[in-house]
């Protein structure tokens, strides 16, 4: 068993062998190194051949029409051409973008950026447990909506929403709906022939595929226009110009195909280590679950220990790689806006690990680290005076802090 | 961002972790920091007749940063006197631990724990 051990799959994943061998494939003279977009001769029109096949095995995972999917650079750049794109296209129709707190900072970043362009933005509060109250998106929808925005599943918390639902109200109001789902797809299944999502994010690689590609998939029936970023060319029906990275998209749809095969098995694989990881720890004293067990994803994990604060549980795990909502780990001194959005206190912000398992976990793994957690909140609470103060029966609400 | 090895050493093999009993007369307490902002530190002192501090001990909440300059005081003002304890400086302690500049604040804490143990230990001499 290897140290560190991984456990941070929703921050990337490793590429798989098979799809890292066959993208070699593609780089070099002896392979098939052709622009995509030349037309006039045979190393462009096998260079096309290839991303020809590769959407067609991304629209399989999906349920989508390979004419639907639009590569960008990553999930990133598939959340600012869908929300930029929608809002340039549609202003003349309205200007107000409905999202909630808990999207990722790309969806978020993209909206204040709009609100500096005159757009107006209603970011929306989830319950507790991170669910999107469907009555209260119903209620902020307004004449002029011109755009909903919520990922499928939260990539610091794991839950799911009910994208469903929150379709079928867009639909009824003549909106568009924009899913971020780039830590849902390959994990749990999506339909996008059942559901009428008009825009969907994803990436290559949190599903065992390379970093620096992703996609963007738009409906064409109905048909969803929007305004282009990047321009030069025409390149993906002109919504994302730019020569094809033939080697990336191969290793996007290889990572697909297999993901599609092992998405039943690695849900099993997963849901049983998390529980393991769960049970494991859960009788901690002072443990809080920011997770959902029923509507969460499956390799997603986030956990507070009170009294102990994350950076420091960070280092004192540093044979796990894991992330923590903790101020002192992000580049501010602000704890996860995730976890406050939730209502969660800051003291239990700043002590939570998200841990976050994939196709590569082992049970031993899965062992090991409850171990160490154990040892490491022991430790961490003997240095604690928040600990020793909780343990003598003091009431910590009732303290003045002298900073606050 | 790796842990520099200075700090990890403070929490791999603490030193004066702990607690006084903080009615003792000859013990000044200083409790800095808040929850909210992530960082608490509890840092005591045990001052003999003769105004040197005999004994200190502390305990944390904080990141590895703040656990090792609290621990770090501790260990300096051991055999000091109340006045030089006084003026330690958080510059020093940046020095010492090799503090990037986002954590900076764990050593100005660490200073702030230390002035707010002598000034409780004055206040207990005065009453």
């Amino acid at each position: 068993m290897k140290t560190p051990i991984y456990l941070d799959y929703a921050a990337t994943t490793p590429v798989e062998f098979e799809v890292a061998k066959k993208m070699m494939n593609y780089l070099t003279i002896d392979g098939v190194f052709g622009n995509s977009a030349s037309r006039s001769h045979k190393f462009g029109w096998k260079a096309e051949e290839v991303v020809d096949i590769a959407r067609n095995q991304i629209s399989e995972l999906i349920g989508a029409d390979s004419r639907e999917i639009v590569f960008t650079s990553g999930a990133t750049e598939s959340n600012n051409l869908a929300i930029k794109g929608i809002a340039s296209f549609h202003q003349n129709k309205g200007k107000h973008i409905v999202t909630s707190k808990t999207e990722h900072k790309s969806v978020l970043d993209t909206c204040r950026y709009l609100e500096n362009k005159g757009f107006t933005v209603t970011y929306l509060t989830p319950k507790n447990n991170g669910i999107i109250d469907l009555n209260n998106l119903k209620k902020n929808i307004k004449k002029d909506t011109i755009l909903v925005s919520i990922m499928h599943v939260n990539n610091e918390i794991g839950i799911i929403q009910d994208i469903n639902s929150i379709s079928q109200i867009c639909r009824n109001h003549g909106v568009f709906f924009h899913v971020d789902a780039t830590q849902s797809v390959g994990k749990i299944p999506i339909d996008l022939k059942k559901i009428p999502i008009d825009l969907m994010s994803f990436s290559a690689h949190k599903i065992y595929g390379p970093k620096g590609i992703g996609g963007l998939y738009v409906r064409r029936k109905p048909r969803v226009r929007l305004l282009s970023l990047i321009h030069g060319g025409g390149h993906e029906r002109g919504m994302r110009s730019g020569t094809l990275p033939v080697h990336q998209i191969v290793g996007m749809g290889e990572s697909f195909v297999l993901a599609k095969r092992k998405i039943h098995d690695d849900f099993i694989h997963l849901t049983k280590l998390k529980n393991i990881l769960w049970n494991g720890i859960k009788n901690i004293e002072e443990v809080y679950l920011n997770s959902d067990l029923q509507q969460g994803a499956p390799h997603i994990l986030n956990v507070s220990f009170n009294y102990v604060e994350g950076e420091s549980l960070i280092m004192a795990l540093k044979d796990l790689a894991i992330s923590s909502g903790s101020a002192c780990t992000s580049a501010s001194l602000e704890p996860s806006y995730v976890l406050k959005s939730l209502g969660i206190r800051d003291e239990l912000a700043h002590s939570s690990i998200r841990f976050s398992i994939g196709r590569f976990t082992t049970e031993k793994e899965i062992i090991h680290a409850i171990k160490l957690v154990h040892k490491s909140i022991h430790r961490l609470r003997e240095l604690s005076p928040l600990w020793e103060m909780f343990k003598s029966g003091v009431d910590l609400n009732s303290i003045e802090w002298d900073h606050v | 961002m790796a842990y520099s090895k200075k700090v990890m050493d403070h929490y791999e093999n603490p030193r004066n972790v702990g607690s006084f009993s903080s009615t003792d007369l000859n013990v000044g307490s200083g409790l800095v920091g808040a929850p909210a902002c992530g960082d608490v530190m509890k840092l005591q002192i045990k001052v003999n007749e003769k105004g040197i501090i005999e004994d200190a001990c502390f305990k944390t909440y904080g990141c590895g940063s703040a656990i090792a300059s609290s621990s770090l005081v501790t260990e300096w003002v051991k055999g000091k006197s109340i006045e030089e304890a006084e003026s330690i400086k958080n510059t020093t302690i940046v020095e010492e631990l090799d503090l990037p500049p986002v954590k900076i604040h764990c050593s100005i804490l660490a200073e702030d724990a230390i002035k707010a143990a002598i000034s409780d230990y004055k206040r207990k001499k005065i009453n």
